[in-house]
């Protein structure tokens, strides 16, 4: 029973930070309809800007400013400088001219980092554990993740909602041409868009960092992920982004979880555990899969 | 017009470039410089690298040109690559090769051809038994020496209760089955996990639920990383002690880690503190050469390139006598920098193989002090099936 608390936990870890990451993109996508597959490659830099600034400094803080605002100086650079010419383009230019940017971020983190991975770790006040609930100690800084997850999500529901910036974000989502013809700067605002996008995966690297480890090419593996959590969740939907996201952390984590023991009742053990690892690394397709029968445009479709 | 002129003086540039840089003898080296594992091709290629400058640029007192290709863990890369040495280059000695499956796919093909391969890294089961080859050479190892040395050390401590995780992949399973050959003692869990996983909490929160008395991983590159770093938040690592292959300890990848790793033991078949001439000799001039300490993978790579200056230097440069040169490889006459070394029948290392522990030295930098002996002349499984 303590151990489906803290796998619960772990699962919802694991949720907070691909909402981080798909909140961005699931932005971009409903504003602008561009698909961005070089959004990991904002989180690999937040990754590596948060590890250099750390170690040079010794202060997390500072890490945490560096990488946001690293990552959201690039997203908004490569705004400007790449993606601006693709938003009339169809889907497969954006995603060939995307796919290009990864190859190209890449290659750049080896040149200035050189191959090897980085090393970062767990500010002080985080390094131990929390027992919330007797006989579960969980590490404090997983903590920490889901907290910012939840804050982040937060604050998006209210910017989005509740803000005459959101109000403007909405507009352009549902009519670009109409919202231009009210006066709002549909350019500036994607650029803004695209940065803050930007710097929410910068923040989720940074978060990543002193867990995973930082080299060249880990954005790609959270990327897969993210899209299917923003399938699942409705192209363009920050709402259904953040169930989604909590859902297929959920699902991937109790199902690397139980899987291998639930087959292990009728299966002989050796291929109960072979089968349990491979059915728990399709678990998150298959429910992809399954939502998708039932709501073929995601949970919360945004407003075509 | 225009084009072909300028195709003319390319190719005419080409030329002389080729002859000025036309060497007695032509190596080629497949190996892996991109991806996350870039560095494993880097070491290997800067050991190699460093046997020929010791020698000012000569292996066994031969002028030799070293040409170095990226396969990018791609077998089918790879096998272009070796196609191209072996068509156009005309090379007949190959090395290089970090993983297995490129190693299958190039290798084969490569010994048929009449060519030398040396492997300085990729030892896969199927080329050290029924697939062995009179033109193929490991200097590293056979893939499971590691962790069977690990398995063996295992059991001599006394442990009873091993829980034990590797990526769901071939080299995953032979490297579970590797350390139950020496590993006596009971399980109690083995678990496979997606290959590339990053986040191992949930695999964490079963094995400490599992109550262990010792956790055994193989989980190599960017993998080990993140395990041993979760291993070490979730508390776990004062009260479970860990086990691994050397490939997750290597000084780089400890770099990463930092602390998390400190008192890991490790099984492997060098470290920097092996006390043989040839050992100190390597691990000063390599850090003289790249200011950075040697990683295993480095010292395999600079004894390939010794081995293949032995046997060119037995030859006299002749290197189309191919069997001379097979017969002066196998008969390893170069100073190893582990110590001991020999070829067995099937031409895979007979060496002896250490338990490493990781530690902090001085400056704050980590590496591993080596513990304890605990394979002498040890040979591969595989062995007695290789026919040749």
């Amino acid at each position: 029973m303590l151990l489906l608390v803290e796998q619960v936990l772990n699962g919802l870890q694991l949720g907070v930070m691909l909402f981080l990451m798909a909140a961005g993109l699931t932005l971009v996508f409903g504003i602008m309809r561009l698909i961005n597959l070089a959004h990991g490659s904002m989180y690999m830099l937040g990754a590596f800007v948060a590890a250099t600034v750390t170690a040079a400094s010794g202060s997390f803080m500072l890490g945490l400013l560096a990488a946001v605002a690293a990552a959201a100086l690039v997203g908004l650079l490569v705004e400007l400088v790449v993606l601006r010419r693709l938003y009339p383009r169809d889907h497969l230019d954006q995603v060939l001219a995307t796919f290009g940017l990864i190859l190209f971020f890449n290659a750049l983190v080896q040149i200035v980092w050189g191959r090897q991975p980085l090393f970062m770790d767990v500010p002080e006040a985080l390094s131990g554990s929390v027992e919330m609930i007797p006989g579960v100690p969980y590490p404090a800084f997983r903590l920490a993740i889901i907290a910012t997850g939840l804050t982040v999500a937060g604050l998006l529901y209210l910017l989005i909602g509740r803000t005459r910036l959101g109000m403007q974000i909405r507009a352009a989502a549902s009519n670009r041409d109409m919202a231009e013809a009210v006066g709002i700067d549909t350019r500036m605002l994607y650029s803004l868009v695209f940065a803050l996008g930007a710097g929410l995966a910068g923040l989720a690297g940074l978060m990543a960092a002193p867990i995973l480890a930082v080299e060249s090419g880990m954005g790609e593996s959270i990327l897969i992920e993210t899209f299917v959590v923003i399938v699942i969740g409705g192209l363009g939907s920050i709402r259904g982004a953040f169930l989604a996201a909590l859902l297929v952390g959920l699902v991937d984590t109790l199902g690397r979880a139980f899987l291998p023991t639930l087959l292990r009742l009728f299966l002989p053990a050796a291929t109960a555990d072979g089968a349990g690892a491979s059915l728990a690394s399709m678990g998150i397709y298959i429910l992809m899969a399954a939502v998708l029968l039932w709501r073929p445009r995601g949970l919360f479709p945004a407003p075509a | 017009m225009m084009r072909r002129t300028k195709i003319t003086t390319l190719l005419a540039l080409l030329c002389v470039h080729g002859a000025v840089a036309a060497a007695d003898v032509k190596i080629g080296m497949i190996t892996t410089l991109s991806t996350k594992a870039g560095y494993l091709g880097e070491e290997i290629r800067d050991g190699f690298r460093l046997a020929m400058d010791r020698e000012g640029g000569k292996l066994g007192g031969v002028t030799v040109e070293l040409l170095v290709e990226d396969d990018g863990r791609k077998p089918e890369r790879g096998k272009q690559i070796s196609e191209r040495y072996i068509k156009r280059e005309n090379i007949k000695i190959i090395t290089g090769i970090v993983f297995s499956n490129v190693a299958m796919a190039v290798v084969p093909k490569v010994v048929r051809s009449d060519v030398i391969y040396v492997s300085p890294n990729a030892g896969p089961s199927q080329l050290a038994g029924k697939g062995c080859h009179e033109n193929y050479f490991n200097v590293a190892w056979q893939n499971d020496n590691l962790h069977e040395v690990t398995g063996k050390f295992v059991t001599d401590q006394g442990f009873a209760n091993v829980y034990m995780l590797a990526p769901n992949y071939p080299a995953g399973k032979d490297s579970l089955a590797g350390f139950k050959r020496y590993y006596k003692g009971g399980i109690s869990g083995e678990v496979y996990t997606k290959l590339g996983q990053s986040d191992y909490s949930a695999e964490l929160a079963a094995l400490r639920a599992a109550k262990p008395d010792a956790v055994f991983f193989f989980l190599p590159g960017g993998m080990g990383i993140n395990f041993l770093k979760q291993y070490s938040q979730a508390g776990l690592s004062s009260e479970i002690p860990v086990f691994g292959p050397a490939f997750s300890f290597d000084e780089r990848l400890l770099k990463a880690v930092g602390d998390a790793a400190v008192g890991v033991h490790n099984g492997s078949q060098w470290n920097r503190d092996l006390d043989n001439g040839a050992n100190g000799e390597f691990v000063a001039a390599f850090h003289a050469a790249y200011g950075r300490y040697p990683t295993l993978y480095a010292s395999q790579g600079y004894d390939a390139a010794r081995l293949i200056g032995s046997a060119i230097a037995a030859v006299g440069g002749n290197i189309s006598d191919t069997k001379g040169l097979r017969s002066a490889l196998r008969a390893a006459k170069f100073d190893s920098v582990r110590g001991d070394f020999r070829f067995g029948p099937n031409q895979h290392p007979i060496q002896d193989l250490y338990v490493r522990k990781v530690v902090k030295s001085a400056d704050g930098s980590f590496t591993n002090r080596t513990v304890k002996k605990v394979f002498t002349n040890h040979a591969d499984a595989y062995a007695k099936d290789c026919k040749m």
